[in-house]
């Protein structure tokens, strides 16, 4: 495909990986995390951990939107299906997410719950347009990236007067749960030498979104696209820059992420959404003003508003890690139900159902090579 | 969840803001909503459905030359060692 397979050019990689293993300097660590899920998967996929040098290794992060959707968001969406019989809309990533009481959206439509795997809003759209004796409900998730889509779909909602279609809204923000993690002292989360900014989300907010981490935590961010080359250069860009005590924001992915970002999504964003005071996130807990509502000139098109929605808390399962993975303090191997209880067909954490969590990226590409992995991030 | 892939725009919809992308060979119905002046021709990243963004192919070529440069660079070195 054009403009993805030259980025994934297997001689350049070994070139690359031969400077990065000359810049790197065999006295220090590098601990970079990669906050996007996105990257995690790609670093597997591609073996890049392999073609670094020791002292240079990737902690995974929480920009995974299934892995950080807490499960009380799921039950509530299953209820939606068996109490309210709803149509419910969902993108794949979700069908399989443990819910509460051994659930998950996929049991809830074998149940006979009428739950729709769409690819788009537009989709979600149509479905409410041929059905307008149900209720339809778009369970919207995602980052930045997956917003304006969603914002777009209301929009059109509101248009056509399509009143049988709401959205139930779990949209989160990026640079808080950034923050969070750099701002947590004291093991709460992995010491973090360098971040590796997210791809797409970053097409939308543009790199300028990022300044607080080089001006307030003195740290170096550099937006890397999706593709191993990217992410080699990027961790290139970071090495040099901590090597030479830098601490700014640069930007790898100049062919699609500008300084300021898509102002038109962004003014959509803006015009449906407003942030929510509080939100959790499942591992990092209760971050204020770090999720997004719908605004209440558009309250007949939320579902919160149109349903009646209680707010459940949940634990998670006993032994999963998920929380402290998605802090960066743990590796999917220190997990004692890794591979064991918890694998891909059957999974007991959100870290496992999406393949951009660490868990599944694991045991998809990496549970052979723990003993490399092991090193990497020794803190 | 936020992966989005380049696609070419072989068709464009001006009135209802949507554009057909050739994604590897398969015809795929996108919405231009949000991005401005859509061109037949041009790259665009799309996601869940839609163009978020498009891609400048300048910039995509200066990356790639910026790789070049480096194994060039690498390789200069090689010899330069061998010779030495
Ligand atoms: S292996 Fe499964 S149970 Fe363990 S942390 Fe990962 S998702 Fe949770």
């Amino acid at each position: 495909m054009k403009f993805v397979d030259e980025f994934r050019d297997g001689a350049i990689a070994r070139k690359l990986a031969k400077t990065i293993a000359e810049t790197a300097l065999p006295d220090r660590q590098y601990r970079l995390m990669e906050f996007c899920g996105g990257h995690t998967h790609a670093i597997f996929r591609f073996g890049v951990q392999d073609l670094m040098p020791e002292n240079v290794g990737f902690i995974h992060g929480p920009g995974c939107p299934v892995c950080v959707l807490p499960k009380g968001r799921i039950d509530n969406a299953i209820a939606l299906v068996q109490q309210h019989d709803v149509i419910l809309c969902t993108y794949a990533d979700l069908i399989r997410v443990p819910a509460s009481a051994q659930m998950s959206l996929l049991k809830a439509k074998a149940d006979g719950g009428d739950i729709r795997m769409v690819y788009s809003t537009q989709d979600a759209l149509h479905i409410a347009r041929a059905h307008p004796q149900r209720q339809v409900v778009f369970f919207a998730i995602g980052f930045e990236t997956t917003t304006p889509p969603t914002a777009i779909a209301i929009r059109q909602a509101r248009a056509e007067g399509l009143n049988n279609f709401s959205v139930f809204c779990n949209h989160v923000l990026t640079p808080p749960a950034m923050r969070t993690i750099l701002q947590a002292e004291g093991g709460a989360s992995a010491h973090i030498d360098g971040i590796l900014g997210p791809s797409h989300v970053s097409t939308i907010i543009g790199s300028q979104a990022y300044a607080f981490c080089a001006e307030t935590f003195h740290v170096p961010l550099v937006i890397a696209g999706f593709e191993p080359l990217d992410v080699m250069q990027s961790t290139l860009m970071l090495i040099r820059q901590l090597n030479a005590g830098t601490a700014i924001i640069e930007n790898e992915y100049t062919r699609v992420v500008t300084r300021a970002g898509n102002r038109k999504a962004q003014q959509l964003m803006a015009e449906v959404f407003e942030l929510r005071p509080t939100f959790e996130w499942r591992g990092l807990g209760m971050l204020a003003q770090s999720a997004l509502k719908i605004r209440h000139e558009f309250a007949d098109l939320d579902a919160e508003c149109r349903f009646n929605m209680p707010a459940i808390t949940t634990a998670d399962v006993k032994g999963c890690l998920c929380p402290a993975i998605l802090r960066g303090l743990n590796k999917p191997t220190d997990c004692k139900l890794f591979g064991t209880v918890c694998t891909p067909e059957n999974p007991m954490g959100a870290c496992m159902v999406s393949s951009e969590g660490a868990c599944a990226a694991y045991w998809s590409y990496g549970r052979f090579r723990r003993e490399t992995t092991k090193q990497e991030v020794a803190a | 969840m936020c992966l989005a892939v380049p696609a070419r725009i072989i068709s464009l919809d001006a009135s209802t803001e949507m554009a057909v992308v050739n994604l590897s060979g398969i015809h795929k119905e996108v919405s231009t909503v949000l991005i401005d002046d859509a061109a037949i021709g041009d790259y665009v990243l799309i996601h869940v459905g839609y163009a978020l963004h498009k891609l400048s192919e300048e910039e995509a070529y200066r990356t790639l030359a910026m790789f070049d440069e480096l194994a060039q660079m690498n390789e200069a070195e090689e010899t330069l060692d061998e010779i030495v």
